[in-house]
């Protein structure tokens, strides 16, 4: 019963923290946009620059905290939480959210793959195609007007809180027989859990729908620049059949290719500043080393339903945001 | 490599980040000019700004603004350096459905990096 209050206390204490965190950062966002949109190109702003480099930090801290616990990327949090509450232009915070994206799963990709986590067969075709949709998301996302992309960005939030909500997920799916695509690639491996101790072989089916959907997948990261953190891992797991830390591990590889190339296209496009992206990176990453350790001391079902209660809010917010119901 | 490769880019990050905030290198677009502009798309910024796009930045790397684009870059060359390690592997090993997908994705990486599916 103490455990049970001590682990409340603190996720009372942890979600004022960022609720303050967050109102921090809407108060003056809210004032700034009014000021831009009264004057855009010459209006002086009556918050120093200074603060918003620093408050993003702030955000991004505590958004890397519950990230990386909760088990989905750290641009599916940034993009709806910044674009909604800070007064930057959406191009900008999908630019910024690929790089977050992509630098979290560059941040473990290395330990991944030395622990066999990663696999690089499972890994590559999925890849591919993602990285080749996901330019065409970037491509469209800047091309349509910022109210249009908002309210797509929000229906879809809404769309993953409640993918969250539904979804199940296998720590070891039955995979009776391969499909013939995965058995021509070599898609199987060996993965060795360390908590029995034994070595579990694996294979997937369903690669071709597999591929189709990673082209859907990484179309809307590059499009909202929310990564794809949160769709690789059901789709690997409950679709393909890889083992759930088989398939987390992979999602990391699949993400920071898929990633870097629409980051590509939204750096040579002149949509990443250093100003937002940066704290934003620094913060988020700093933020995941705490959120690590969070998990020693909250469960992962507690930070998993904060996350879709911050999905829920941030996706009402950007939606109406988008259709100018709330700006 | 992966490794080495993310923390040279981190590294750069933080080293160019901090050279823009402290002043130590000259901004293209004045710090405390940035609230009145970040709220403008892209393509008005770009403009408001006389902000270059493609890889002009490389050559405006004196200003605090640009020298940041380094770190981004290094992190997102991070993939397309590790896949060219691990294509001799395959080519050794006869695997050409992998070696084609390897070739693949350098190529797609590299001419996304190189502005072939942007207008400037």
């Amino acid at each position: 019963m103490t455990g049970q209050q001590d682990i409340a206390r603190s996720l009372r204490t942890f979600f004022w923290l960022l609720a303050a965190a967050l109102l921090v950062a809407a108060l003056p966002a809210g004032a700034a946009d009014a000021t831009t949109q009264a004057t855009p190109h010459a209006a002086a702003s009556a918050t120093g620059w200074w603060v918003w480099p620093l408050a993003l930090f702030v955000v991004c801290f505590f958004m890397g905290m519950i990230a990386v616990p909760a088990g989905v990327g750290g641009g599916v949090l940034f993009v709806p939480i910044v674009g909604s509450f800070f007064p930057f232009h959406l191009d900008f915070v999908r630019g910024a959210g690929l790089l977050v994206a992509m630098s979290s799963a560059l941040a473990a990709g290395p330990s991944l793959l030395k622990n066999g986590m990663a696999n690089l067969r499972l890994a590559l075709p999925l890849a591919l195609i993602a990285s080749v949709s996901s330019i065409g998301g970037a491509m469209l996302g800047l091309a349509l007007p910022a109210n249009v992309v908002q309210t797509l960005l929000g229906i879809t939030i809404l769309g993953i809180a409640g993918l969250m909500i539904s979804a199940k997920k296998s720590e070891f799916p039955l995979v009776p027989r391969p499909d013939p695509l995965s058995r021509a690639l070599g898609i199987n491996g060996v993965f060795h859990d360390a908590i029995s101790g034994k070595d579990i072989p694996w294979q997937v089916h369903r690669t071709p729908a597999g591929l189709a959907l990673f082209l859907v997948i990484g179309f809307l990261g590059g499009l909202f620049g929310v990564g794809a953190g949160w769709a690789n891992v059901p789709a690997l797991n409950l679709l393909m059949g890889a083992p759930l830390k088989v398939a987390a591990g992979t999602s990391s590889m699949i993400l920071s290719i898929a990633s870097s190339s629409a980051t590509w296209y939204y750096l040579d496009s002149g949509a990443i500043l250093a100003i937002i992206a940066v704290p934003s990176v620094i913060g988020m990453m700093m933020g995941a080393r705490i959120g690590a350790h969070l998990l020693t001391v909250l469960k992962a079902s507690v930070i998993r339903r904060l996350v879709i209660a911050i999905l829920l809010f941030a996706g009402v917010r950007t939606l109406l945001k988008g259709l100018g119901i709330w700006m | 490599m992966l490794h080495w490769a993310t923390v040279v880019g981190f590294i750069a990050l933080v080293a160019t980040f901090a050279a823009y905030m402290l002043g130590w290198l000259p901004a293209h677009v004045p710090l405390e000019q940035m609230p009145q502009l970040w709220s403008l798309p892209t393509a008005e910024f770009l403009k408001a700004t006389n902000t270059p796009t493609g890889w002009s930045w490389l050559f405006m790397m004196g200003q605090g603004d640009f020298a940041g684009q380094l770190g981004i870059a290094i992190l997102s060359g991070c993939s397309i350096a590790c896949i060219l390690v691990i294509i001799p592997i395959y080519a050794r090993n006869r695997n050409t459905a992998y070696l084609a997908i390897c070739v693949l994705t350098i190529a797609v990486l590299l001419a996304s990096a190189a502005g072939v599916f942007t207008r400037h």
